[in-house]
């Protein structure tokens, strides 16, 4: 039983930071039709900002998140800016393959610059866990887990609140309309892109001192994104909430009671089971943004 | 005139042994045709049916993994306490078998996933091909997992009345993945021009009129898919006998990203794009070697398939192919069914 408690906190801890990686996946899928291969570079990039800040320039844990979201925002900006604005109108393959494309490019690049040696990152948190009772979770755990779910609040009151968000949502329905109603399209993209990376690249930050930080630490996260925006329906962002959580208690058992190799198997059996028996998602009824 | 291209192609391949000396050049042909046949293979689904598979490796490795352990031998448990004992067959049954295999489960993942489309079906054969190199990671008493299965005997062709001739060398290798990638391409073009061929196009140019007229979409796409994944399953085989060893890293994404690239730079829907693509794409790292560390050689990979993807988005042979036909007829502008026209029926 206490094994049990142990994965259902361990299971919390992660599905926080899963849910930040799909809830920009989600968003970028839902409201740009485009399948962003360069997702799962953004969480490495996240991480290494994270690195950079920390160990090479020796500055504050704290002041390193907010740097890597601004980080990733810019990069995703620039994304967008470069490849997608002109591919506007193109089909969804020709899209997928020019994300493909940049991952390549930009996962080869993080190779060059800084190796393929794991790199990892001193936090401020004290060794010894939290022990409550039969479970113990350490304290950069709990930290990750709260500023994940800060995150994740400040995203669904800038979708749900703000008029950047209204018009998100607007174009997400219907993009021709919103357009006419004035709402400058091209702009949402952009802010929408941007915003999904600056996740991404939170949810690196965040998880890259819990583990280590190597070139292609992303490739997994990527996926595990991909399971849970299907898990929760197409720009559903309680849904990609819902469904970090699901991911992460399937990993989490998976590990625990069949075998630690399969652990990462876990997301594509979900994406698997659920394209075969509810291709619309958990939780179709709900799919739009918001 | 098309004929006497295809003539020449072929002998210029054929020759190449001949006179091509160095040992490092001609594994690199031999390792890029074998690739080029898996491309054929996806084109197969990617450019004749509109369906964009990139769980293609998974099939590639299928093959590779059952023609190497059926040669190999193995011996595995079952749940219950039974083994399940495999004594070693000649590398020529696992080529028959790897192709049975990989055909096999080409029936299944073709029967499950294309009950979705697009973005989704692309997500789901990522899936599979990432289940099957999970599996061939950790079911270690019959992959040897990260240790990789290795001496892997090399093909022998039976001689009836002489006894068996073992290929070892780069140049009887060389001639053996020739001619498999010969009867691959000749197979696809057949299936191509047929009745068949006609069906998978419709479907791909508009699914819902290819229904109307009575076109059995999932059908048409099953099959597509079992050819495809067979085919692809004969050049893993061909890959395991002549690189003697795999491991699980057979399955990798990038695999089937190099594949794709090669279909889509050749000219998805072409039936030489693969073969240009391929060899383009193929011998590029032999090329860039001496200039670039391999890091930067990736990061040239993916801005190159960018930079295809915006400058000839339909690929180098129906684009020259297009240019050719303008010349000759004298007109000025295509219409796009003319395009899809030529595109299909570009000069072999």
């Amino acid at each position: 039983m206490s094994e049990f408690l142990q994965h259902l906190v361990n299971m919390l801890v992660l599905g926080g930071t899963y849910a930040l990686l799909g809830i920009g996946l989600t968003l970028i899928f839902g409201i740009m039709n485009v399948v962003n291969f360069t997702h799962g570079v953004l969480y490495t990039f996240g991480a290494y900002i994270m690195f950079i800040v920390v160990q090479q320039l020796g500055l504050n844990f704290f002041l390193a998140l907010p740097v890597a979201v601004l980080a990733g925002w810019l990069l995703g900006a620039a994304i967008e800016l470069t490849l997608l604005r002109p591919l506007r109108g193109s089909d969804i393959d020709t899209t997928m393959l020019v994300m493909i494309g940049a991952w390549i490019a930009m996962q080869s690049g993080a190779l060059w610059i800084w190796g393929g040696v794991a790199k990892s990152v001193a936090t401020p948190f004290p060794e010894a866990p939290l022990v409550l009772g039969p479970v113990s979770v350490s304290w950069l755990r709990l930290f990750v887990l709260a500023a994940a779910a800060m995150l994740i609040l400040v995203t669904y009151l800038l979708i749900n609140k703000t008029s950047l968000g209204r018009a998100m949502r607007a174009t997400f329905q219907d993009h021709d309309t919103a357009s006419l109603m004035g709402v400058n399209v091209d702009m949402i993209y952009t802010s929408t892109f941007a915003i999904g990376s600056s996740l991404a690249a939170a949810a690196g930050a965040l998880l890259g001192p819990v583990y280590v930080i190597f070139p292609q630490m992303g490739d997994l996260a990527a996926v595990k994104a991909f399971a849970i925006v299907i898990l929760g329906g197409l720009g559903n962002i309680t849904g990609a909430v819902i469904g970090g959580f699901i991911l992460a208690l399937a990993e989490e058992l998976g590990a625990g009671y069949v075998s630690s190799g399969y652990r990462d198997a876990m997301g594509f059996l979900i994406i698997i089971a659920v394209l075969i028996f509810r291709p619309t998602g958990l939780f179709a009824r709900a799919e739009r943004v918001g | 005139m098309r004929a006497i291209i295809t003539i020449l192609a072929v002998a210029a391949l054929a020759s190449v042994p001949l006179w091509l000396r160095d040992p490092y050049l001609l594994n690199a042909l031999i390792t890029t045709g074998i690739f080029v046949i898996g491309a054929m293979s996806l084109n197969l689904l990617l450019g004749f049916t509109g369906q964009l598979s990139l769980g293609h490796i998974a099939f590639f490795g299928i093959g590779a993994y059952v023609s190497a352990l059926t040669s190999l031998g193995f011996d595995i448990g079952l749940p219950g306490g039974f083994r399940l004992v495999h004594a070693p067959w000649p590398p020529i049954a696992g080529f028959v078998l790897a192709i049975l295999i990989a055909g096999l489960c080409g029936y299944f993942v073709g029967l499950l996933s294309f009950r979705v489309r697009g973005a989704y079906f692309v997500i789901v054969t990522i899936s599979f091909a990432e289940v099957v190199r999970l599996v061939a990671l950790n079911w270690v008493e019959l992959t040897q997992g990260p240790l990789a299965l290795t001496n892997i005997p090399s093909i022998a062709l039976p001689l009836p009345g002489i006894g068996e001739l073992t290929l070892r060398t780069k140049m009887q290798n060389y001639y053996l993945v020739l001619v498999v990638a010969l009867i691959a391409y000749l197979l696809i073009a057949r299936l191509v021009h047929s009745h068949f061929g006609r069906s998978m196009r419709g479907l791909m140019e508009n699914e819902t009129l290819a229904v109307s007229v009575g076109i059995d979409v999932t059908r048409t796409l099953t099959i597509a898919a079992v050819i495809s994944a067979a085919i692809a399953g004969a050049a893993g085989s061909l890959y395991a006998h002549y690189i003697r060893i795999i491991d699980p890293e057979v399955f990798a994404f990038i695999n089937t990203v190099t594949m794709v690239i090669m279909v889509i730079s050749g000219g998805k829907g072409s039936l030489t794009g693969p073969v240009v693509g391929g060899l383009i794409f193929g011998l590029l790292p032999v090329a860039l070697r001496p200039v670039m560390a391999p890091e930067a050689q990736w990061i040239a990979y993916g801005g190159v398939l960018i930079a295809i993807l915006f400058v000839l988005p339909r690929g180098i042979v129906p684009s020259l192919a297009q240019r050719f036909t303008r010349r000759r007829s004298g007109a000025t502008a295509l219409a796009p069914v003319a395009l899809a026209e030529t595109a299909a029926k570009e000069p072999a």
